[in-house]
């Protein structure tokens, strides 16, 4: 398994090395200049020449790539171009926010979404099936501002319970922290736990439909034995890839939940610098998603051992 | 263990409470701004957020008041010698820095000289200045070449660029590159250690700031600061700005989109208000370089279909919150006429605008329109033009992005079979063009004007003689000739002046009105 590890983590530099590169690359080739932007609608050609100067943005592709390469080997992201903050300064700011986003609505997801999908797998072709399901489509087809709306005028500005947006750091109290949580990821799990639910009765079908299922029930096992001892955990190694893409999902989509509640997240920051073409900040944050994704698939991969013995690197 | 767990639950206990009482007892105004501080550095960019930010931190020596009197701020006296050539400034007594040093003459001198390589009104000082020279730590001079009658205006500019005042380290930094040092003299200082951008600023009460006697008047008089801190949260959706104004989460939302207005005005614990006497101006801009729009018959014909009334409505939803503005200048200030207006005024004329196309030789040549759909403002703006176009029979269309492709591209200066571009909608907030030395979009000096780059030499003549003119009544003739012309050559096509209102609590009092959102003399009951 080490080496297994081993290689899989130096496929990752590899990824990361490709990233890199085809960022840069599709960035040098997106229309948009951050000169034009930060001189300000005022501003004359002559005014965005000298910034963009001052800047190093009218030098050729390869000493601007070759330059930020370098910079990054030495553990540097660069400077914003508008912020003059470091990179690595502006993703510190946003990554307890978007984790806190992330963990909270994955574990809203899990625990509610696992037990209703095994609810429905074991009472199959029931009204408690039918309703799952149907929650399931709900969840699939409600955008996520228009449910993000209706939390807020319920439980915001009707009943004046949790606050309509913002984000408070754990250091300023579990507790606000917790409220200012609670409707972003609500609104941003009812996706993922229509997804989940599906996918964990889906599952839990097959894996009950097995002989040795058959067999602990004819062995007289309780119920919920059966069902969370025996068939879940074989079941679940769908359910922990669903949960694993999930979380990749999250750390990088949850931009309209970001928006909506304006929560100062990794997402909001990608589009913002989008938006500018604030160039190093980009290419960071591209950078950290694509580490993330392969580190969180290699996590699920070996979880998998763990779920079903019989998988071995 | 028993106590491990203790300590465990007490520090669970302690982090569950909110903030410390003492910061529960400061008074914080929170404030909801129209966009997103990213650049700190007012001279680098005329962003209207800097710019507001600017006021916040910085101070300057001079500021405009109601009524377009240049008041002293950060001047004690001020001497102009008989000749006109050489003026004296001495600052007041006590003005320190955030950083606790006192402002010097060679700060001042540092902080106009670097505005003066950026901004337009201050080039145009630059290029009458002889030099200027620190007499003492308190007192300097302005030596002219020449008479420029509007100096003083210059240094009381109130919008972007504003001649704002910092140390000289921070002054001596390039004028094209932006500083990162937001160590000002003014009212407020700014928190960089809480700076999250896109999200929130952070300014605390300068309490070594010494406002003046006089009440506030625009960016003149005492800057009484009456809350310990401000915070500027920054609210990208705007129903979720209206939801947390509704629930009182903040205090004050800067500029709300026109369709929210009935909502929040449904809020007996909501004031909607305008406190922007001046409004914005809209505007089209053409592409001088390439036919069809190098031909003056065609910005004209289009000028002939433009029905303001049609523009403000797209943008301010409401004509309570717009009218017309057939003027070059801002309606509501001095210079504001209706001189030679009659092209963009009354019924629209098809028929006429059809012909004067005929005249220009029209050969159907495709006219691209860039839009910025992320923009409601420019958005609107085109999808207007556009159907004027049509109905005119020129072959147009629109090019939508972002705004930050639009104002890219429009810096291309190729045909627009090479990316180029025909028009472009843009606005200006009115103190940015009230007169010919600020309104930079009348400028025709080729390439070095604005996007669109005319060549007008009888414009820069007529701008030169308003410069030049020794009193009020000549600047007036002087400003009338100017707007003339620009009905005849048409650098850009004015659209109508609009507001977009603010809105805030009701325990919120003391809000100045002026161009710009002001917070001192603010007060949270």
């Amino acid at each position: 398994m080490f080496a297994y590890v081993v290689r899989r983590l130096f496929a990752t530099i590899v990824v990361m090395a490709v990233v890199a590169l085809v960022v840069f690359l599709l960035l040098y080739l997106t229309p948009g200049d951050p000169a034009a932007i930060l001189a300000g609608d005022a501003a004359t050609s002559d005014d965005i020449r000298r910034i963009r100067e001052k800047l190093g943005l009218d030098e050729p592709f390869l000493v601007r790539f070759g330059g930020w390469l370098w910079r990054l080997l030495h553990g540097d992201l660069g400077i914003s171009i508008f912020t003059n903050l470091p990179v690595t300064h502006l993703i510190a700011q946003r990554i307890e926010p978007t984790l806190s986003l992330t963990l909270c609505t994955l574990l809203i997801s899990v625990l509610v979404a696992v037990p209703l999908g095994v609810v429905a797998a074991a009472r199959a072709g029931t009204w408690i099936d039918r309703a799952v399901m149907g929650f399931s489509v709900l969840g699939f087809s409600l955008p996520v501002f228009v449910l993000a709306y209706i939390l807020i005028l319920t439980f915001s500005i009707g009943l004046d319970w949790l606050p309509v947006q913002g984000y408070r750091p754990i250091r300023d109290g579990v507790w606000e922290w917790a409220r200012h949580l609670v409707l972003p990821s609500t609104a941003l799990g009812t996706v993922y736990i229509a997804l989940i639910a599906r996918i964990t009765r889906a599952s839990m079908l097959d894996v009950l439909s097995q002989d040795y299922v058959r067999t602990a029930q004819a062995k007289g096992l309780a119920p919920h034995a059966v069902l969370t001892g025996h068939a879940l955990k074989n079941a679940a190694v769908p359910i922990v890839t669903v949960i694993g893409i999930g979380i990749g999902l999250l750390i990088g989509g949850a931009i309209v939940t970001e928006t909506v509640f304006a929560i100062p997240g990794i997402g909001r920051l990608t589009v913002d610098s989008i938006l500018r073409r604030d160039y190093p900040i980009i290419q960071g944050v591209v950078l950290l998603f694509s580490a993330s994704y392969v580190l969180i698939n290699l996590a699920v991969d070996l979880s998998y051992m763990f779920f079903d013995p019989r998988i071995r690197y | 263990m028993n106590h491990r767990l203790c300590a465990l639950a007490l520090a669970a206990i302690a982090s569950a409470l909110p903030i410390t009482e003492a910061a529960a007892q400061q008074k914080v105004l929170k404030f909801v701004p129209q966009a997103d501080l990213r650049i700190l550095d007012p001279i680098a960019t005329t962003a209207y957020i800097t710019r507001n930010h600017g006021y916040m931190v910085y101070d300057t020596l001079f500021a405009m008041d109601a009524q377009f009197n240049v008041k002293p701020q950060m001047v004690d006296k001020w001497e102009i010698s008989k000749d006109q050539l050489t003026y004296t400034f001495t600052l007041r007594d006590g003005l320190k820095f955030h950083d606790g040093q006192p402002v010097r003459a060679a700060d001042c001198i540092a902080s106009i000289e670097r505005w003066a390589k950026r901004d337009a009104l201050g080039q145009k000082l630059a290029e009458a200045t002889q030099g200027w020279k620190a007499v003492n730590d308190k007192t300097f001079t302005l030596r002219l070449k020449k008479p420029f009658p509007l100096a003083l205006e210059a240094l009381a500019k109130p919008s972007s660029n504003v001649p704002f005042i910092m140390p000289e380290r921070v002054a001596k930094t390039d004028a094209f590159k932006n500083i990162d040092d937001a160590t000002g003299s003014g009212p407020f200082k700014f928190v960089k250690s809480e700076w999250v951008p896109g999200n929130k600023v952070v300014y605390v009460k300068n309490t070594d700031y010494i406002p003046r006697k006089e009440a506030p008047s625009w960016a003149s008089g005492g800057k009484v600061v009456k809350v310990d801190r401000v915070e500027w949260i920054y609210i990208p959706d705007s129903a979720t700005a209206a939801a947390a104004l509704n629930a009182g989460e903040v205090d004050w939302w800067e500029q709300m989109p026109p369709d929210l207005i009935p909502l929040l005005s449904r809020n007996k614990d909501i004031t909607v208000k305008n406190i922007d006497p001046l409004g914005s101006m809209g505007m089209i801009r053409f592409n001088f370089l390439y036919p069809p729009f190098n031909h003056p018959k065609m910005r004209q014909a289009v000028m002939h279909v433009v029905n303001q009334q049609d523009y403000v409505i797209g943008i301010a939803g409401d004509p309570k919150n717009g009218k017309p503005c057939y003027s070059y200048f801002t309606c509501g200030t001095p210079l504001a006429s209706e001189i030679g207006a009659e092209p963009l005024k009354g019924k629209r004329d098809f028929e006429r605008a059809k012909r004067l196309v005929k005249e220009a030789g029209y050969k159907g040549e495709k006219i691209v329109i860039i839009d910025a759909t992320d923009q409601p403002i420019v958005h609107s703006q085109s999808l207007l033009t556009l159907e004027n176009l049509k109905k005119i029979g020129l072959n147009a269309e629109i090019q939508a992005g972002d705004w930050g492709t639009l104002i890219t591209r429009r810096a291309v200066r190729e045909p627009i079979d090479k990316g180029g571009w025909s028009i472009f909608h843009t606005w200006l907030v009115g103190p940015d063009m009230v007169n010919p030395a600020v309104n930079f979009p009348l400028r025709g000096t080729g390439d070095a004007a604005w996007f669109g780059w005319p060549t007008d030499r009888k414009m820069e003549e007529l701008r030169e003689a308003w410069f030049n003119a020794p009193d009020a009544a000549a600047s007036k003739k002087a400003a009338d000739a100017v707007q003339r012309h620009a009905f005849e050559f048409v650098p850009i096509i004015p659209t109508g002046q609009f507001i977009l209102p603010t809105a805030f609590r009701n325990n919120i009092q003391g809000v100045i009105i002026a161009p710009i959102n002001l917070l001192w003399n603010v007060e949270k009951k």
